[in-house]
């Protein structure tokens, strides 16, 4: 066998292997999610979860994979014929002839590593929504931010189109996925409203705890170990001694910034509030993973845990501030977390990439919210107009488990609430 | 003969119960029970938002006793369950006018 041929096996196995871990994220966000709130509202997040990881990938073949990579494979024409799944994959002349445009890994594999990319895209939006929204309207929100909104700006950047052309620096997704998704879901909080209760008749914030942490952790730790798949992979190579270097300090850096996250987080909570708040703690971690998602490769170890250190220091005033000034009640801080973090992520490029501008870079930022902003709030106004977001007053409080779902997640228990 | 009834902290329970049984007393009813007292409960911080818990976990115990061993019994549980912070709790002390012991019939002191 050819040593090209076992570099492009190895190479496929490990976009693959990375693929299979993103996939396992949506695990992550379920969990978190089910923990942050409440017991009667469990069962319908947990169904939100799993329809909206099918239907991106669904989606995604349908029509996203062609409006993002419109040169990938041999797709003949947007919507045009599904030869790449179903012709042949790359050929192994091709693959031993080598050469600049020689493939070096199988482009289903590429296919499946993206699909698992919008799923987490979409993923966000659904904990910011949670305990309130109609379930079968947030359905077709995913339907079209996973065939549209998602793959359109994910073109411009990963596809080839302008913002890379431009300079714009994203290297696992910080923008194109993590604050796609978080705007896409301050969108549709804004159109949503707070959750009953959230907030007094004088304005006064109410907190309302989440049920499960135990759950919350858990979620967050699959996070963090389907995230060495986010980044690790988005190296797309691993066959030779610099790209395996790379995968390995890519790895290390991820690990590292969601560590120095999490513990930032967790004293600013301890000096803050004056107890160590856990569900802060964990939203720390994820902001580490969401800081350091837009450049894992070119910052030290040092560099990535003070990238992530920052990414926890911002994401609990950000928490606040949402919840306190601006009113935006979101459940399990998305929006800070993959938002507001991720523009800290996207400009702490320009710390450790020497190909990185700051111009370039607060036009991707701008370009990508306002594509995204101004089509999520379309869309979900769309929706809202037509069958309404937001279920009504008594099934909210009897929770959206029964209401939405017919059936309850810990029946055999008695909830305080 | 008096009913004692103590909303006391769940903490304490053993420590009441101990003493309750050194002092004399024979039997004891207990029940987990939630309420607030001058200070109305108070206010924790989830996620940098109060939520206020206006009615605090206690433990209520209820003792009767007869007429002789009534002091007693009350240190006994102030000795106890004391902390001296706030919220540990109170004592009642109310007439009963009549006790039966089921299986054998008895009334009265003989029924305690």
């Amino acid at each position: 066998m050819e040593i090209a041929e076992l570099a492009y096996a190895l190479d496929t196995f490990y976009f693959l292997v990375c693929g299979a871990l993103v996939m396992w994220m949506a695990a992550g966000f379920t969990m978190l999610e089910a923990g942050l709130v409440r017991a009667k509202n469990t069962a319908e997040i947990l169904t939100k979860n799993v329809g909206l990881y099918s239907i991106a990938c669904i989606m995604y073949m349908l029509c996203g994979y062609y409006l993002m990579y419109p040169g990938a494979a041999s797709i003949e024409g947007y919507l045009g014929e599904f030869a790449w799944l179903t012709s042949s994959d790359n050929a192994a002349a091709d693959v031993i002839a080598g050469g600049e445009d020689a493939p070096y890994y199988s482009s289903l594999s590429d296919f499946f590593f993206q699909v698992v990319f919008v799923a987490t895209a979409m993923s966000i939006v659904s904990g910011a929504v949670a305990e309130r929204m109609k379930l079968w309207s947030f359905f077709i929100f995913a339907v079209v931010l996973t065939g549209f909104i998602y793959p359109t700006q994910g073109y411009w950047k990963w596809g080839g189109g302008w913002l890379d052309q431009a300079g714009f620096l994203d290297f696992a997704g910080s923008g194109v996925v993590h604050m796609c998704g978080a705007t896409a879901a301050l969108a549709g909080v804004i159109l949503l409203g707070a959750r009953k209760g959230k907030y007094g008749p004088g304005g006064e914030v109410k907190a309302i705890p989440g049920a499960n942490l135990p759950l919350s952790a858990l979620g967050t730790l699959i996070l963090w170990l389907g995230w060495f798949g986010f980044n690790g992979g988005s190296e797309l190579m691993v066959s030779n001694v610099g790209e395996a270097n790379a995968v390995a300090l890519v790895f290390v850096n991820t690990n590292m910034a969601a560590a120095g996250g999490l513990v930032a987080a967790l004293l600013l909570a301890r000096l803050w509030f004056g107890k160590a708040d856990l569900t802060m703690a964990l939203n720390g971690a994820l902001a580490g993973l969401v800081a350091i998602t837009a450049e894992p490769l070119t910052p030290t170890p040092m560099l990535a845990t003070f990238i992530g250190m920052v990414g926890g220091l911002i994401v609990v005033p950000s928490i606040v501030m949402l919840d306190r000034v601006l009113k935006i009640d979101d459940p399990v801080g998305a929006i800070s977390v993959h938002g507001v973090v991720g523009i800290w992520g996207l400009l702490a490029v320009c710390l450790s990439n020497p190909d990185a501008t700051i111009g370039a870079q607060l036009l991707g930022i701008v370009a990508i919210f306002a594509w995204v902003f101004i089509m999520s709030f379309i869309v979900w106004l769309v929706i809202k107009m037509v069958m309404g977001i937001r279920v009504d007053e008594a099934e909210e409080y009897e929770g959206v488990d029964i209401g939405e779902c017919g059936l309850e997640a810990y029946p055999e228990f008695k909830a305080a609430d | 003969m008096k009913l004692i009834t103590a909303i006391i902290k769940p903490f304490k329970l053993e420590d009441v119960r101990q003493a309750l049984g050194e002092a004399g007393v024979q039997g004891l009813t207990v029940t987990e029970v939630k309420g607030f007292g001058r200070q109305k409960g108070h206010t924790e911080l989830y996620r940098g938002a109060e939520y206020s818990v206006d009615f605090v976990p206690k433990t209520k115990i209820e003792a009767a006793v007869g007429d002789a061993l009534v002091e007693q019994a009350i240190e006994a549980i102030i000795g106890a369950a004391a902390t001296g912070s706030i919220g540990d709790g109170k004592v009642f002390v109310t007439d009963l006018s009549q006790a039966v012991r089921i299986r054998t019939g008895e009334t009265g002191d003989q029924a305690l």
